[in-house]
């Protein structure tokens, strides 16, 4: 036998082993072994824990005035208080509740819409397709925030109409995605051989066409949750969001402006809330399309 | 090239139209009637004196009919008059155009100029420390809300210098550095997020470039690896990049509208606020469709620049 196919062999093994490797590593371990990525899931998590948890963490309540107003921070209040004697730390864990509700809706509203949009033109194609992909185009056209702004101008400012605003903003990037995504699994044989099988459409939108398109869709989500956490922030800022005394992070920010010359702890610390949210869904969307995405994996 | 502009107007008519009718749609079928509201301040106005004022608004002709007057005055550049103030709205979206521009040119400026270079580095240095630092500073810009750096730096200013943003605003031509004074704070505040996603794209374009074969003919016949790089590997890795901030200049409208608010610069975001909280309908039905027109037009212009440097792209 000659070195080149030894050489060969060695070769096929070591593919073969790699492979085998690769089957066994989830992207779940595939996401512990990515740096950025795991910082951001621990992030993530410890936010959302903070939001459920809040009760049990926030060493004041919320609403509560007792305290003097425009404290810096103490001992006694780690953050400080707010113009009205409120606890600045309590008030952002709660807050943590706001800016994770609102963001986790309006993705939703997002993916039901840009669901419903993106499946019926990938799937129907034809007039359908270009009918609501022109609709999608225009909405796309739209700047996002700008659109938002109206929206909730226009309903009333709260953080119901924030949630929609927000929603219907986003819809048209995971419209689009969803339908090239749709369109890319359509061609694949298996979804022309449970067409040939006589499987209902809705059937193969759901047992094989949904499961498909779902990684794709994690990263997305990722992703455009933190665009949501910041648009809720900037909606409350300009106070069209959430509304006070509701603790959400940009409201905060929007009251700080008056008062921070005397106590600059509440233009600071809401902020790096925001900060710290939006870099952890950042980091995780980063290590997730790096698992996910394979063609990015091999670079 | 005259085909590929004459093709790319041709899809634009069609979605400016759409537009033109989401913004008017949008305006008419939300909830809130606008005649209520102007009549609401007026406890005495019945219900014959709100019909008046629904006929003199032209609010009981049928909705195709509103728009197409809609339309027809504004293709006569009469785009109405403000329903709190009474001035004519063209009158205000132009006094305010020149801030929003500004703003959006020096932003676009100082991100470039900063982050081209750095995403440069970031895919030559790949996997250094180096690399690894600029992507994080690259994620960490990506994060940070720009009202919250605005906020900051007046905070820093005024607490460090006693600066105050002033209220009223410089024109550039009259007063060059006192204007780039105005402007610099506000600019660089909307300019972080744009950097690091300028900085993250050049950084995946050129890594991708940098593989190319023509990249190793360069190097293989000798070249300086500067030139390679800058010369060879970055002008076609320009091309995507060139796009992408095209497509940020949306969300550089709305930072500008929340910047606009955070300096007190009378912009058109911040126009376009105040309107909506005096419901002053015409103007923000002639703002959105101002901003929108805007974003499609520099659209516009990136399509055509690239159809300029890619001539693949003009002949698909």
């Amino acid at each position: 036998m000659s070195v080149g196919a030894t050489a060969l062999k060695v070769g096929t093994l070591e593919i073969a082993e790699s492979r085998e490797a690769s089957s066994r590593r989830t992207w779940l371990h595939l996401l512990l072994r990515n740096r950025i990525g795991t910082v951001g899931a621990i992030i993530v998590l410890l936010v959302i824990v903070a939001a459920i948890f809040a009760p049990l963490l926030a060493p004041y309540d919320p609403a509560d005035q007792q305290a003097a107003r425009l404290l810096r921070p103490s001992g006694e209040h780690v953050l400080g208080t707010d113009e009205l004697g409120r606890d600045t730390l309590s008030r952002i864990i709660y807050g943590a509740r706001v800016s994770l509700q609102v963001g986790i809706i309006a993705i939703a509203v997002s993916l039901l819409l840009g669901g419903l949009l993106g499946i019926s033109a990938g799937f129907y194609g034809g007039i359908v397709d270009n009918v609501l992909m022109r609709f999608v185009d225009i909405l796309f056209a739209f700047p996002g925030l700008i659109l938002a702004i109206v929206i909730t101008g226009l309903l009333g400012p709260s953080s119901r109409n924030a949630m929609i605003a927000i929603g219907i903003i986003y819809a048209p990037a995971f419209a689009r995605v969803i339908r090239g995504s749709v369109l890319s699994v359509q061609a694949e044989p298996y979804v022309e051989a449970a067409r040939v099988a006589g499987v209902t459409n809705g059937r193969l939108v759901g047992r094989h066409i949904i499961p498909n398109i779902m990684a794709p869709m994690i990263v997305l989500i990722t992703v455009y949750l933190s665009s949501a956490i910041l648009a809720e922030a900037s909606l409350s800022f300009l106070g069209l969001g959430t509304q006070p005394p509701e603790p959400s992070w940009g409201g905060m920010l929007n009251a700080a402006r008056t008062y921070m010359e005397i106590n600059p702890w509440m233009a600071i610390a809401p902020g790096l809330a925001i900060v710290i949210v939006v870099l952890g869904l950042n980091f995780l969307g980063d290590g997730l399309r790096d698992i996910l995405d394979p063609r990015l994996r091999e670079r | 090239m005259g085909r590929y502009i004459l093709r790319r107007l041709a899809i634009l008519i069609p979605t400016l139209i759409g537009m033109s009718i989401l913004i008017f749609l949008m305006l008419r079928l939300l909830p809130g009637d606008i005649v209520d509201i102007i009549a609401g301040a007026d406890a005495q106005a019945d219900s014959a004196s709100r019909a008046k004022l629904r006929d003199a608004m032209g609010l009981s002709d049928p909705l195709y009919k509103q728009y197409a007057n809609w339309i027809w005055d504004l293709l006569h550049g009469n785009p109405g008059l403000s329903m709190r103030s009474g001035k004519p709205v063209g009158e205000l979206i132009l006094k305010a155009l020149p801030v929003t521009i500004e703003l959006a040119l020096l932003s676009v400026l100082i991100a470039t100029i900063v982050a081209i270079p750095l995403g440069v580095i970031s895919a030559v240095k790949r996997d250094t420390g180096m690399d690894y630092v600029s992507r994080v500073v690259g994620l960490i810009g990506l994060s940070l809300p720009n009202f919250w750096l605005a906020t900051l730096f007046l905070l820093f200013t005024s607490k460090a210098f006693g600066w105050v943003p002033s209220i009223q605003y410089i024109p550039l031509f009259e007063d060059p550095i006192g204007n780039l004074r105005q402007f610099a704070l506000p600019s660089f505040a909307i300019a972080v997020q744009l950097m690091a996603i300028i900085m993250r794209m050049t950084r995946a374009t050129m890594l991708e470039v940098l593989n190319h074969d023509f990249v190793r003919t360069a190097r293989a016949k000798g070249l300086q690896e500067r030139i390679v790089v800058y010369r060879h590997a970055l002008r076609n890795a320009l091309i995507p990049v060139v796009t992408v901030i095209g497509f940020q200049l949306g969300s550089l409208m709305g930072s500008s509208a929340i910047i606009e608010v955070v300096f007190g610069l009378n912009g058109i975001g911040n126009t376009l606020l105040q309107a909506i909280f005096n419901r002053d309908y015409t103007l923000v039905q002639a703002a959105v469709l101002y901003l929108a027109v805007m974003f499609v037009l520099v659209n516009l212009i990136v399509d055509i620049l690239y159809g300029l440097l890619d001539p693949r792209i003009r002949q698909s």
